[in-house]
């Protein structure tokens, strides 16, 4: 029971601190506000985009997951590492990178152009779900990918064997398992979609409900209205949570011997396609990224290199917190609770959380540690997403076997768990450092010069119309948001038992 | 955890509020870009510290919503770097003081005589082109006029304070033909951005041919990279004026500290550091000591300004016009 004690102690924190800030924000704007006519049709944009972004993303990312996780090839596990960075990248870089591919200028159209065809216009709804998709498709297919892990390579040898429908009998259970909560996630990332939907989207008609919070906060002081429309984005939060949570069906596979899977179906050219379709598409403008930034990279202000450390201890931090709070979270209610957290705008969060602290300290000393906090809260529900089937299929699996054996408590931990779930943790925690390290975040709310993070340096420069330092800083901050990523990540998967 | 976490960020990064308990200190808040290592913060921090004997510190983050929400608890004791476009809703809290300076060294192309808020430089929105790509529009009529395949990059009016500027010149220009205006450019412009830096992101990458910005962004190219290639294009109907200001907090511990800075603006000192730090024309120093490349920048002949009242009243027209043409 102790354990039950531990977590119903964790999902009190997490509620507390989104919870907490968005009352304390609405108590001091004087309770809620009716939505106007444009706040609602910015809702119906959002939650529009939100939904056909998650569609797409996870029914792109159910073919690639599957050609990963059938074929082995040579610089597949690097492959799957670097996959990851556009989940990773600051908004604005991403724009950019986009657009150097998509743009009236980019790569496609000047092979387009030659040919006679139309220009391609980006800009437009499409574009928003463009944006969204290359942002997303990384997690979905690691999400995936690791469903697929989790069916035992016993399972195929006798499919393979007996020449059984593979797909039917033991994949389609499986996605039923992970792929709403894949959705979930996605929808919640997209709901607070604010920049990226406004450039991508061409303007106006793209307005999301960030924006209005933004807007809210920023320019009319409304305070009522912004915590109005966060209270929106949380009940859009837990509206998708709870109905992933109804759709997540399916059995577990029972346990088999921790093998590597090795296959004999499918077919190598169609997997081949897809892996290839995906990496060009997600490399592109990583690509222009890099190029853009390299000549920048060395000249950078010394400054820049505070601001790194300072980025890179937050993501530790961040690591450190959001693991400790999703271990005993890994349940299905704690899963849904996390939700709430992403599904806030970071801006009301923040700003509660000033609130609550201004009594008491002077809210820029600990503006670094406030940054942190609202990170963990966003990071929890990826990081759930990705510990709880391992979390679930190990307590199945050897739970009894580990009762059978006395092992309670830590022992049990240690010795059931915790091997079982190095894969996943490494994930996650990569995860959790790189997108604490690209946060902007709440710091540009109330911070003191000189304790700025790596972002924010990097829109000071920008600011400052150094547009070449910028894109440097940008590079220097994949590459670091990446290197973390892949150290937490590797690190999960050597020795790895599953 | 959290504590520990707490004292251990204290420890690495507090070392600003660790001044000796003597020297007094004088708050400041300042916009983000204002007081970063690459905006006019420091050096305006260091000549002033020499000349005060006092220890100044920055808090930045954004201005007037943060002000707002400390109220008469606020550490500050100057703020500095709001917008003429906004400062209706700072001066009806209450919380600044008058500055009581007289005010005949200001150089501003419009008369100015507000008793609280202290203009310290301005620029005027305007477009900025590639020359060597554009022949450039000596009118709003020409831009408008502009084929349809002439790229333009705006800031949205509901996030950022260029955009909000950009609505209320059309709104200036074009009165309650405004949404007509808005209509005729939509077709050229090819998104809005939330803030200025993805807009001239944008423009500089090439993604833009026209990107909207201030009449002083030439000046950073000109002096900074010797790049000839930006201009920006005059419009006869004239420019939207915007100017940056700075306010003594009533609730100040450092009356005299307060009163200090808000006289060392006026400076030449402090005035001549405006320019090449913060890319925009000091608002109390002749033209003939500007720097050079500032000199010679085209200087619009009308200038257009709403005042902080208009401004308030007009603004939702004027944003609804740009909403509705651009949501076609």
């Amino acid at each position: 029971m102790a354990q039950r004690v531990v977590a119903i102690i964790a999902a009190l924190i997490v509620a507390g601190l989104v919870i907490g800030p968005v009352t304390a924000v609405l108590w001091r704007g004087g309770g809620f506000t009716a939505l106007s006519a444009a706040d609602l049709s910015a809702l119906q944009f959002t939650v529009w985009q939100a939904f056909w972004s998650a569609v797409i993303s996870v029914a792109l990312a159910i073919p690639v997951a599957r050609a990963l996780a059938r074929r082995s090839f040579w610089g597949r596990s690097a492959l799957i590492s670097i996959m990851g960075a556009p989940f990773i990248l600051p908004v604005i870089v991403a724009i950019l990178g986009l657009l150097a591919v998509f743009g009236g200028n980019g790569f496609v159209n000047l092979i387009l152009e030659p040919l006679g065809v139309p220009k391609l216009d980006i800009y437009g709804p499409h574009g928003v779900i463009l944006a969204h998709v290359f942002f997303n498709l990384p997690l979905a297919v690691r999400l995936i990918l690791q469903g697929w892990l989790t069916i035992p390579s016993e399972r195929f040898r006798v499919a393979a064997s007996l020449a059984a429908p593979v797909f039917w009998l033991l994949e389609w259970p499986m996605l039923r398992r992970i792929v709403p909560g894949a959705f979930a996630v996605i929808f919640v990332i997209c709901i607070g979609s604010f920049a990226v939907a406004l450039t991508l989207g061409g303007g106006p008609k793209a307005t999301t409900v960030e924006l209005a919070i933004y807007q809210a906060f920023k320019f009319d002081f409304d305070l009522s209205k912004a915590a109005s429309l966060a209270v929106v984005q949380l009940c859009l939060g837990l509206g998708a949570g709870l109905i992933a949570l109804l759709l997540a069906r399916g059995d577990m596979l029972g346990a088999g011997f921790d093998r590597v899977v090795q296959r004999w179906d499918g077919s190598r050219l169609l997997d081949a396609t897809w892996t290839g379709l995906a990496t060009l598409f997600l490399m592109a403008p990583l690509l222009a990224i890099f190029i853009a930034g390299l000549a920048g990279l060395f000249d950078l202000p010394i400054g820049i290199w505070g601001a790194a450390l300072r980025s890179f201890l937050i993501s530790l931090g961040a690591v450190a917190l959001t693991m400790a709070l999703a271990l005993p979270l890994a349940t299905k209610a704690g899963e849904a609770a996390s939700l709430l957290g992403l599904s806030v705008s970071g801006l009301v969060l923040g700003t509660g959380m000033f609130l609550i602290v201004q009594p008491y300290v002077r809210p820029s000393s600990v503006a670094l540690p406030v940054t942190m906090l609202v990170n963990v809260l966003m990071a929890l529900p990826f990081v759930l997403r990705i510990l709880r089937p391992g979390v679930e299929s190990a307590r199945v699996d050897f739970g009894r076997l580990g009762q059978s054996l006395g092992l309670r408590g830590w022992a049990l931990w240690r010795i059931v768990y915790l091997p079982r779930l190095r894969r996943p943790m490494g994930f996650a925690a990569g995860l959790t450092g790189a997108l604490a390290m690209g946060d902007l975040g709440v710091i540009t709310l109330f911070s003191r010069p000189g304790e700025g993070t790596l972002p924010m340096a990097m829109y000071q420069l920008m600011g400052a119309y150094q547009m070449d330092a910028a894109y440097g800083a940008a590079l220097l901050l994949v590459m670091l948001s990446l290197g973390l990523f892949w150290a937490f990540d590797k690190g999960g998967r050597a020795h790895a038992v599953v | 955890m959290k504590t520990t976490l707490i004292t251990v960020a204290g420890l690495l990064f507090g070392t600003a509020a660790l001044a000796d308990g003597h020297t007094p200190v004088l708050t400041v808040y300042a916009p983000d870009y204002f007081g970063s290592e690459w905006g006019p913060g420091p050096s305006i921090e260091a000549a002033f510290e020499e000349r005060c004997g006092c220890d100044l510190q920055y808090q930045t983050g954004d201005l007037l919503p943060r002000l707002l929400l400390e109220g008469a608890r606020t550490e500050a004791d100057v703020a500095i770097g709001f917008n003429s476009d906004i400062t209706k809703q700072a001066r009806d809290s209450g919380m600044f003081a008058p500055h009581g300076l007289d005010l005949s060294p200001l150089t501003l192309p419009i008369d100015w005589n507000d008793d609280t808020f202290l203009p310290f430089n301005y620029g005027h929105t305007a477009f900025i082109y590639d020359n060597t790509k554009l022949d450039g529009f000596d009118s709003f009529e020409a831009l408008l006029n502009a084929p349809d395949d002439v790229r333009i990059v705006i800031q949205d009016p509901r996030s950022s304070i260029s955009g909000l500027a950009l609505v209320l010149w059309v709104q200036a220009v074009y009165g309650d033909e405004a949404e007509a205006a808005w209509l005729r450019l939509a077709p050229k412009i090819v998104t809005v951005t939330q803030g200025w830096s993805e807009s001239y992101g944008l423009f500089t990458d090439g993604e833009a041919d026209v990107v909207l910005s201030y009449t002083t962004s030439p000046a950073y190219h000109i002096i900074a990279e010797e790049d000839l290639t930006k201009s920006a294009a005059i419009f006869e109907e004239g420019h939207y004026f915007m100017v940056e200001l700075a306010a003594k907090l009533a609730t100040t511990d450092q009356p005299e500290l307060a009163d200090e800075f808000m006289a060392f603006i006026l400076t030449e000192e402090f005035q001549t550091m405006i320019p090449t730090t913060n890319w925009s024309f000091p608002a109390a120093l002749p033209v003939d000591q500007w720097p050079e490349g500032f000199q010679d920048l085209p200087m619009p002949e009308t200038v257009l300004f709403y005042d902080e009242n208009e401004a308030a009243a007009l603004r939702d027209t004027a944003i609804e016009a740009w909403r509705s043409a651009l949501s076609q």
